[in-house]
Parts: structure tokens; sequence; C-alpha cells
């Protein structure tokens, strides 16, 4: 056992606080996109198109980040886009975990055929290219915000299940889980209280991994025009446009790029923090 | 200073933490077998490790010279003092079980330093590792030059590696354990071979152990290790007829085939050997002098 | 026996995992709402012909009868005919496949370079700061899926300074006469340097942003294997034989510490080929990610259950190709 006061007094760490900082940031610019927007998303001016950011000669006044080539707000629609970005990360990140997870668990505690079964699909799912998969989803079932956490959870289930089954294994063989079976606890009770919270740390650190992953889908299927409505603020709807106009205005694919590279940076890095800070093992 | 090897107050200690070798003299004469004797955790080990430059990052070299043929290796660069090793010194490691080169054919990892580090032809190497394997006794060399480590049992393995060892003609070997992790039945058989292959030889020999029994058979001088310390040097004959440390004579005691047969470790009590000590540092001295 | 048995069981759950990939491909593309025939025919088609292609390509039956001759057909080398394209599936596939293999091999081939060499100097200077750039390296390029860093070396290579194509897989003035499609290996092999130097110009950016993530995992894999390597006896032997460390490292340790990475790469090199998928549309690379997302787009089903049936068999020749090296590299298991 160790010393409750050391825990208490570790750092928590630079990079937690870092990527903690900015995932708040950017759920405060979700949640207040409508008040601190300077303009509005959608306007349209095309007398204000391709307008560089507020340092460079030939700025608007009020376009602090530029305009894209329909003359909207790069920054407003990146705020916008955190609405969508933060919506897809938290729900299909946490459906994803719960439906991995436990049947990650099942399969790993129960073994028999529940596992082979699981493993089964496991295996197929692993011989497709994941990109593809989430496209050929998102045409069969329509674009727009339900179809896209769908399509997340339809594939990276197992993402979860494969590392949740292998960590459910090895609990499993260990003494004290024999123990509680002796004592006469039911099968799935011994599953809940010995072997899940064992498994939390890793199951934290994945979700958040996965909410990253998620955002990245989304900026994809965005970014091959089958996510939301077009005319929607999206990340990679703005980054797929900025593509094909970099060469006339970096700005209109810089500016969601570095948005989305450091909320994916910071959903991981968050992921790693929380594993060291929470395994059990390493603590 | 007489001898092939003189160690001269090694001092050793974790980085940052507290001391392993505390100001250790020894010398091995050339042509000489030398005893090192102490239980496990001593820091025998750390003794060879220190000469032949192996010393876990962990551990560093505090205070001390190591001469070897008059040159102190901790006054040459590293790149030097590796190249004056591995030209001059053989190890006869631990446990023939891990110090193979899984995914290597025995022969090449005979002959290889013989051309990477010496020089020599490929031809004549491989000449010079078929001969070893049959000095040490292993029948049909040409065909266990093409095996894997894998295939061999553990004897066979400590024969390979003593040829490796004395492929070179080298100066001075260091035998860290080298019949601890082995059977009993083939221990004998090893420390003969050992013996045998020193003498044809003529190498200089440290020999480390904690079995008195085994250096009372090969050695010609011994130095007792306790704590980190050099307790006692001295010929085997003064040695066992009249031990200075008293956990010289409590060693002497446990080792079956001298004093009593049954033999048990008696315990040296504290205060007996701080005692002692200070007696043991001016013989330390007077052996730095000689 | 043992052997043989593996071989079989092994060859048998290939072939449950593509029968599994076929049947889920097929009935999902079939749940698809829209009629794909409707969108070939010009504005104004009757009834009357919507109905006479729908039969010629087997719409009319049910999924069951639909999945049981397209089987037999794909047993036989035939997997339908392209309904946008209107060419044979296993042509244009196998005109598109070279592309993608060589945009993987290429990355593969960077990403074991550059991982292989962080994971040497991060054991030659292990416990020092240079070690921990590396970890630190590797970690962040490990959380960045190869979509944006295909974005992020546009902007740098293809913006800031632009040095290489940021689309197409070779300029159109270069485009000699190449009787295969593996364009870069042709090249190569008829020593047409200019022609080398294009399809590499278009080829960087790509293969880069793929190789990235594997290349980081290679480095941190392969540097713990090495660094526990390198505690080994037969190390610590070697060094005592005058070896210089750079030597220890290569020579000793390395082929001991390759094995344990080798099964994980392999995976991972699955992922790499999955992710050429999205990368080839960023770069407009002419292969079969890219071919697929056309074939989503116009529904054209035939082409995807193709390309998707195609993916999964490279996935799983992969893991095959993986163990059997392990087999060979590893000597305990070659002479068993």
């Amino acid at each position: 056992m160790r010393d409750a006061r050391s825990e208490l007094t570790r750092p928590i760490g630079v990079r937690l606080w870092l990527s903690g900082g900015w995932l708040m940031l950017l759920a405060c610019a979700a949640i207040f996109a409508p008040w601190i927007a300077p303009q509005d998303p959608l306007a349209q001016d095309l007398f204000l198109g391709r307008m560089p950011p507020f340092w460079e000669n030939g700025s608007e006044a009020g376009f602090w980040l530029g305009t894209d080539s329909l003359g909207r707000d790069v920054l407003s629609r990146i705020l916008y886009g955190a609405r969508l970005a933060m919506i897809v990360a938290l729900v299909a990140g946490t459906l994803t975990c719960l439906i991995g997870a436990s049947l990650g668990l099942i399969a790993g505690f129960y073994r028999g055929w529940p596992d082979r079964i699981i493993s089964r699909f496991v295996d197929i799912w692993m011989a497709f290219p994941p990109v593809l998969f989430a496209i050929l989803l998102i045409a069969v079932l329509g674009t727009g915000l339900t179809s896209i956490i769908i399509a997340i959870v339809i594939i990276d289930w197992t993402r979860f299940a494969r590392v949740i089954r292998a960590e459910a294994l090895s609990q499993s063989a260990m003494d004290y889980v024999a123990s509680a079976q002796v004592a006469g606890r039911a099968r799935f009770g011994t599953m809940l209280t010995e072997i899940l919270p064992n498994v939390l740390p890793t199951i934290v650190a994945l979700l958040t991994l996965e909410m990253g992953i998620a955002v990245i889908v989304e900026a994809i299927l965005s970014f091959v025009n089958l996510s939301i409505s077009t005319d929607s603020p999206t990340w990679g709807g703005m980054i797929a446009e900025g593509r094909i106009s970099v060469h006339q205005a970096w700005w209109v694919l810089v500016f969601p790029l570095i948005t989305l590279f450091l909320t994916v940076l910071s959903f991981s890095q968050l992921g790693e923090g929380l594993k060291d800070r929470f395994d059990p093992v390493l603590r | 200073m007489s001898g092939y090897l003189n160690i001269r107050n090694l001092s050793v200690s974790l980085r940052g933490g507290g001391p392993i070798l505390r100001s250790v003299t020894l010398d091995v004469a050339a042509g000489q077998v030398h005893g090192l004797v102490g239980e496990s955790g001593a820091g025998k080990s750390m003794i060879g490790k220190a000469v032949l430059g192996t010393l876990p990052r962990a551990l560093q070299i505090t205070a001390g010279e190591i001469w070897l043929d008059g040159q102190d290796l901790l006054k040459l660069s590293p790149g030097q003092r590796r190249h004056r090793i591995g030209a001059t010194t053989a190890l006869i490691p631990q446990d023939p079980l891990t110090a193979l080169n899984p995914s290597r054919r025995i022969g090449p990892q005979i002959t290889r330093r013989l051309v990477d580090i010496l020089g020599w032809t490929k031809a004549a190497a491989e000449a010079r590792a078929l001969e070893l394997l049959a000095e040490v006794d292993i029948p049909d060399p040409r065909r266990v030059m093409r095996t894997y480590p894998h295939e061999l049992s553990g004897g066979m393995r400590q024969r390979i590696l003593i040829a490796s060892a004395f492929a070179a003609e080298p100066k001075l070997i260091i035998a860290d354990e080298p019949t601890t992790a082995l059977d009993v039945t083939v221990q004998k058989q090893i420390l003969r071979l050992i013996a045998e292959m020193q003498a044809r030889h003529g190498t200089a020999l440290l020999f480390v152990t904690h079995d008195l029994g085994v250096v009372s058979k090969v050695c010609d001088s011994l130095s007792v290790l306790y704590a980190g310390k050099i307790v006692e040097n001295a010929r085997m004959r003064r040695f066992f007829m009249h031990p200075i440390h008293p956990y010289s004579a409590a060693l002497l005691a446990a080792t079956p085939t001298y004093t009593n047969p049954q033999g048990s470790l008696m315990p040296v009590p504290e205060s007996v050997i701080e005692t002692v000590e200070q007696e043991v540092t001016a013989h330390d001295r007077r052996w730095g002098r000689r | 026996m043992a052997l043989l048995r593996a071989i079989l069981v092994r060859l048998l759950t290939t072939a449950i995992t593509l029968f599994g990939v076929a049947v889920i491909v097929f009935v999902v593309i079939r749940v698809v709402p829209g009629n794909p025939i409707a969108m070939m025919l010009p504005p104004g088609a009757t009834e009357a012909d919507i109905a006479r292609l729908q039969m010629q390509y087997g719409f009319d039956k049910s999924i069951f009868e639909q999945f049981t001759i397209w089987l037999s057909g794909v047993v036989q080398g035939d997997f339908g005919t392209s309904i946008s394209l209107r060419q044979p599936v296993s042509l244009l596939v196998l005109n598109r496949l070279p592309a993608t293999l060589e945009l993987s091999i290429v990355a593969l081939l960077i990403a074991v370079l550059i991982g292989g060499t962080m994971a040497l100097v991060g054991t030659r200077f292990r416990d020092t700061g240079a070690e921990g750039a590396i970890d630190m390296g590797a970690g962040m390029a490990l959380s960045i899926p190869d979509f944006l860093w295909g974005l992020v070396l546009i902007l740098l290579f293809g913006v800031l300074w632009p040095v290489f194509h940021i689309s197409g897989r070779i300029s159109p003035s270069l485009d000699i006469d190449f009787t295969t499609n593996f364009y870069l290996f042709e090249a190569l092999f008829r020593l047409r340097f200019d022609v080398l130097a294009d399809l590499i110009g278009h080829m960087f950016m790509p293969a880069v942003a793929l190789a990235i993530p594997l290349a980081a995992i290679i480095a941190q894999l392969l540097k713990q294997s090495l660094k526990e390597t390198m505690h080994l006896d037969y190390v610590t032997l070697a060094r005592t034989k005058g070896y210089a460390e750079r030597t220890v490292i290569t020579r000793e340790a390395l082929p001991n510490a390759i094995l344990p990475t080798l099964t994980l790469v392999g995976v991972q090199f699955t992922f790499l080929i999955g992710g050429t998928v999205i990368i080839e549309r960023l770069f407009s690379y002419e292969g079969l990610g890219n071919m697929a997302i056309d074939a989503v787009i116009n529904r054209d089903l035939p082409l995807i259950q193709g390309i998707v049936i195609l993916f999964a068999l490279i996935f799983t020749l992969v893991n095959l190709v993986v163990d059997m090296m392990y087999v060979v590299l590893n000597p305990r298991l070659r002479h068993a």
C-alpha cells in the first residue's frame, strides 16, 4: 500500500494541464458559440471573399481569421464547428465505449462460445479498411449527425472489445477472482465487482482516445462531403474547401487544421496521462 | 608491481547512492589462478565487471586504479580501453544458457571476434575454432559450428564458451561463477576443463565464486570479499592454515571438505567484524604497498 | 503434423473471415436507398428501361439469390461489372491495385527506415535527453492520424516550400507508355530516372503521411525490445570482446529484438494500407482507395464489393506473410 499523501501531492503533469485546458476552451467555444462568434457562420458575402487574417494587408475588420471563398468568417465557423465536434466526440465516444467494452468484458470473462462469436466478429471487422467502411455506412445511412455517430460506433467498437477482452482474460486468471468465485459470488457479480474496476483505467484511457478518433472520423467524412448538410460549419468541411484553395487562401485550411490537430493531440495526451495516473500497476 | 592484473583501492558506488565496492585491492599474477570468494551480494561479480568495463549503468567507479599489464585502464579513453580488453582479456560467463546469441550459429560466435577485432583471416579463425572445440572435448566440432545454441545442452554450451574464451590466447580470463548454473555432475567436468585449459595455455585466471571448495581445488591464491570490502588476500596454503579475518574463518568452517563435513555457516557477530575492521584496513595497506 | 494442422486451421479461419466480409458488404450495400440503375440512365428513361437493366444486373432477385450468383462468379474470378464505369470489376481493380501497393510498400519502407533509426539512436543514447526527445516525438507522431499529417505536409511542402507535387501520381507530360501499372518499379527497371524522380515527387507526401504513425510505433516497440535485450548476457559478452556499443546494438541485440516487434508491426501495416483510402483521396492519387470512394458516391455496388473484398484479402495475406517471417527469422521455430 502506497502512502495516500504522495498520491495527492503528485504533480498532475504539464501535458494533462495543457490538453485538459485546450479541451475546456473548446467546450466553452462549443457552448457559447452563438454569443462569442463575431459573425454569422453561414452569412455569405461574395464581396468579402478570401479576406486574409487581421495581421495581413487587405484584411477586413471583424473577420479576425479571414474569410473563405464565399466570404464566410473562418473564426465563427471554427467556433460553430466545435459544437459538432464536441457532440460527436462525447456521444459517439461514449456509445462506442459502452458497447465495445461490454462485449470485450463478456468475451474475456465468460470465454467459451460468447468469446468465440465476439472474436470472430472482431476478426472480420479487422479485415475492413475502416475509412472505406465508414464512408460505405454513411452512404447507406444517409448524411446527418445520427448517421455519423452510428457509423463510428459500428466501426470502432472492436478497438475497445479487443483491448478489454485481453485485459479481462488476464485478470480472470488471477487468484483473487478465483477466490471470489469460491466465496460463492454470482458470475455476473464477480465480473462487475472484481474485473471491471481493474480494467476501468484502460477503459477511461481508450475512451478519451476514442473521442479524438471520433472527431477525426467526422472530419474525414466531412472532407469527402458525406457528413452533415453541406452548409453547416464543420472542421472537415472547412479543411476540404481549404485544401482546394490552399494556394490562394492558406488561412482557410490552416486555422481549422490547427484546431483539429490540437484537439486530437489533446484527447490522446489526456488519455495517456490519465492511464499513467490511474493504472494501479504503474502507480 | 608484480602480476598481470593489479586492482588498487577500487571503489564503486550506485550513482547518487551507497557504495558497492569499498577500496578493493587485489592482484592476479601472470599464469596464476586467483580465487575471488564471497557470498552472493558481496559485490564479487562487480569487480570482474569493473575490469571488463561492463558495469551496469546505475553504477560508477568513484576511485582507484585497474592496472592491466602495466597500464591503468581507467586512464584510457573508453574506445582504447574497450579495444585493449578485447585483445587481451576474455570472460567465461555464469549462465551458458543466456550467454550465447540465440539467433546466430555457434561458428561465427567464436570466429567473428578473431576476424573483426584481431584481424585474423576467416580461414585461420575457423581452423582455430575447430581446434579449440576439439580441445574442450566437443564431439564432431564441424557439425557443432553450424548449430544454433538452442540445439545444445547447458554443459556443451559452457564448453563452447570456454573454447571461445581461450580462442584468442588472452593473457587474462575472468570466470564469473562458471559452474553455478550447471548440474552438479557437469560442474566437476567443467571445473576440471577450466583448470586443464588454464594450465595448458598459461593464462592468468580470476575465478569468481561463492564456493570455497572450488577455490581450494583450482586456485593458487585468493581474496575474500565481504560486504564490498576485501577482508583477506592470501596464498592458498596460508589461508587454509591461518585465516586472519573472522569472516574467513567462518567461511572456512562452513566448507564441508575442510574442517567439518556437515559444514554450516557460523554467523559472525557484527561487533567482532567491527573490531577487526581496522586491523584489516592496515592489512590492505600492507598489500597495497607490497 | 502439428504444422500442417496449424496451416489448415489458419486457411479455414481466413476463408471464414473473407466470407464474413463478403456477406456484410453484400447486405449493407443492398440496404442503400436510391436506385443505382436509375442513376446510370439518362433522364427520361422509361420504367421498362430501368427494369431491363435491373434484370441485367440481377437486382430483381432476392438478396440471397444475388449473393449465391455473385459468389459463384467470384469463385471463377468474375466479380461482376461496374455500373458507373461499365467495365469488369476485376479488370478495373487490378489496374488500380499496383498504384496502391506501390504507395503502401514505399510508405512501409519509409516507416521502417525512420522508426528503425529512431529506435537504434534511442538505444545507443538511452537514459539521456536524446532518448527523451525521441519518446516525445514518437508519442506525438502516434497521436495524430495519417489524414492530418497529410494536410500538414501539404502546407509544408506544397505551399510553404513547394518542392513536391500535391496531387496525382505522375505528371501528364512524363506519362511514358508503361507496360505494367507498377510505374515506380518499371521506371526503375527501365532506368528512366527523370520519370522516377517525378513519381517520387508525387508519392513523397502521401507515403510520408502514411509512414509517420507506423514509424512512431516501430520506434517505440523496437527501442523497448532493444533495451531489454541490451541487459542480456550474450550482449555483455560481446561487449567484453572489444566491440563498440554501436556494433553490439546492431549486430547482437537487433536480430533478437526484431522478432517481438514484427507481429505488431504486421497488424499496424494493415492499418497503413487501410489509411491509403483517405490519403489517396487527399492527394488525388489514382489508387484503389480513391476509386472506392467514387464507387460509394456513385452507388456502384459491384465495384464497392470487389474493392472491399480485395482489401480484406490483402489484410489477411499481410498477416500470413508476417507469421511466416516470424517462423523464418526465429531459429528455434525453423528447426522445430
